[in-house]
């Protein structure tokens, strides 16, 4: 039984004109239990709407979505996400903002208890030393880490991120994606993960499905990645397994997909 | 050397030196034009004008001998008819204290209100575009009819006037929460009244307390033409009256006393407004 089953899925939005616009047009996937499934289109095909209706944010036009056999009919604790802009809450320390998710994931747990759990998953992303601080007094990189930690401090089954380090700096964002490989590894998540870096999917998934161009976006193709974990971010730079993967995402971004403005 | 006098503030005392020196000459020079008008507002005030020099527009130095003068009798209090200058700023600011309180109760909550249910907004829209451009002093003769009690009624035109700005920024301010932290309620399940109390309301604080800013500054500015149409104290009774007995210095005093006290109530919401706004 898959974790997460994204049943012919459509969704359009009428825009301010009243004209429709059909974002993504049936949109079928399975994702199995702990599989980590990786995002990719170019921007604006539909990625983030796919995201948010499976976080139960929006709702689609049609089609269902399946969380544990149970059909999403809005967000739930089963499902946390993390966001792009960290949403951090900057009136609240780190500890505060992971303890107002933890809170409502464990209703009726102890306050000691509570405030146990934000305090581990803050230390599960090194930022122990961090837990009374706001969030302006801390770096970019540890604000998306603490937004790791309350998405992981809720122990959903499975976790949502869209595009979460593409604001950082490529050895931020490298250390975040190992820490990111390391929880999931230990709590066994089913992740789906929104990205517009080729080699950040590859290091990270297992299956990497991409969108084929927007409007009425489709499932364009997808790649299972059986690189054995633990997997060697230099390694798949230069393997000839890495540069497979590599070439043929490309391929379909820039080839059978491209840019509405470069095709000519 | 050179540096420090580029200073703006050097610039600033050089300006203000140069206008009291404008000022002593325009009212040391005799039989000017000044002295004439000043005649003419003699009687347009119904006095007879009983010598120029009485009427003339004081010079700095008179202006300053005089605000010594209230500053020293500044809080007398042997009769009413002899209440020092302190007193009267005290009415002043207890009324605009009272005034801008209860606007402020009722601004926060309803703006809330209005915020969180667009509804409510469009619903009350016509009617706060209405009221709000209303000047605070056509009231002041309504209030005075419906109270029958001045000081009732300068709290009440105080209240009037303040509430608008409050009520607007407070609505615009929650309806306007980031939808990222809205996202962030809905996503982790947060409920309803926590969420307004703990998203809603702290996302808020900036716009109420730029509204709140607002408001003071209405009051403060507004409190001096209340009292001067329908009270029996306050610094704008006072103004009132020192131009009954054709006291200019006396009013010249007052008015930078109005001003000072203006600029620090702003200073002071504006420090407020740092200390509980959130950083990021
Ligand atoms: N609330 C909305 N109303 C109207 N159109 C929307 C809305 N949200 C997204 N869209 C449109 O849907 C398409 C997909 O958007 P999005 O999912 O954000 O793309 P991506 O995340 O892949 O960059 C875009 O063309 C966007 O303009
Ligand atoms: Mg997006």
């Amino acid at each position: 039984m898959a974790d997460l089953d994204i049943n012919d899925v459509s969704m359009s939005f009428v825009d301010r004109s009243g004209k429709q616009l059909i974002a993504l047009d049936r949109i079928s996937l399975a994702i199995e239990h702990s599989e980590f499934v990786c995002l990719i289109g170019h921007s604006g095909c539909g990625k983030s709407t796919l995201l948010n209706i499976v976080a139960g944010l929006l709702m689609p036009t049609s089609g269902t979505i399946r969380c544990a056999s149970a059909v999403v009919t809005g967000p739930g604790p089963e499902r946390a996400m993390v966001f792009q802009s960290h949403a951090l809450l900057p009136w609240m320390t780190c500890v505060e903002n992971v303890h107002l998710a933890v809170k409502q994931a464990f209703r009726g747990a102890p306050r000691s208890e509570l405030m146990d759990r934000a305090e581990q998953a803050l230390k599960l992303v090194h930022l122990e030393h961090a837990i009374g601080k706001y969030p302006f007094e801390i770096s970019g990189g540890m604000k998306q880490r603490v937004g790791i930690a309350r998405a992981f401090a809720v122990q959903p089954k499975v976790l949502l991120l869209d595009e979460p380090f593409g604001a950082l700096d490529a050895l931020t964002r490298s250390s975040l994606q190992d820490e990111l490989v390391r929880i999931v590894e230990t709590t066994k998540t089913t992740v789906v993960m929104v990205t517009h870096d080729i080699d950040e999917a590859i290091f990270l998934s297992d299956r990497i499905v991409a969108l084929s161009n927007g409007p009425a976006a489709r499932i364009g193709r997808i790649w299972k990645v059986e690189t054995p974990r633990p997997r060697d971010r230099l390694k798949l730079t230069t393997d000839f397994e890495g540069i497979k993967y590599r070439k043929e995402i490309l391929e379909f971004l820039y080839k059978k997909e491209p840019f509405p403005q470069f095709a000519s | 050397m050179l540096n420090r006098l580029q200073q703006p503030w050097v610039a600033s005392i050089a300006i203000f030196v140069g206008f009291i020196c404008i000022w002593a000459w325009l009212t040391t020079t005799p039989s000017g034009p000044i002295s004439a008008a000043d005649a003419e507002y003699a009687r347009l005030a119904g006095q007879s004008a009983s010598g120029q020099q009485a009427s003339a527009i004081p010079s700095p130095w008179a202006v300053a001998l005089r605000g010594y003068e209230l500053i020293a009798h500044a809080l007398d209090n042997d009769n009413p008819n002899n209440l020092g200058i302190a007193w009267h700023l005290v009415y002043s600011m207890a009324r605009v204290a009272l005034g801008f309180t209860l606007a402020l109760a009722v601004a926060v909550p309803l703006g809330f209100i209005l915020g969180l249910w667009p509804a409510c907004y469009q619903a009350l829209d016509p009617f706060i575009q209405v009221l709000r451009p209303v000047s605070p002093l056509a009231w002041m003769p309504l209030a005075l009819y419906t109270f029958r009690d001045s000081t009732i009624s300068t709290i009440f035109i105080i209240f009037i006037c303040a509430v608008w700005p409050m009520l607007i920024s407070t609505a615009t301010g929650t309806a306007s929460v980031r939808a990222e932290w809205l996202n962030v309620s809905r996503v982790f399940g947060v409920p309803k009244l926590e969420h307004v109390t703990r998203v809603v309301f702290p996302a808020s604080v900036p716009m109420i307390l730029s509204g709140m800013r607002i408001s003071i500054g209405i009051a403060w500015f507004v409190i001096v033409a209340a009292e001067m149409v329908g009270a029996q104290s306050g610094i704008g009774y006072f103004i009132w009256n020192e131009w009954n007995n054709l006291q200019i210095a006396s009013m010249i005093v007052a008015i930078v006393l109005v001003g000072a006290i203006g600029l620090a109530l702003d200073v002071i919401l504006k420090r407020i407004g740092e200390r509980l706004s959130f950083r990021e």
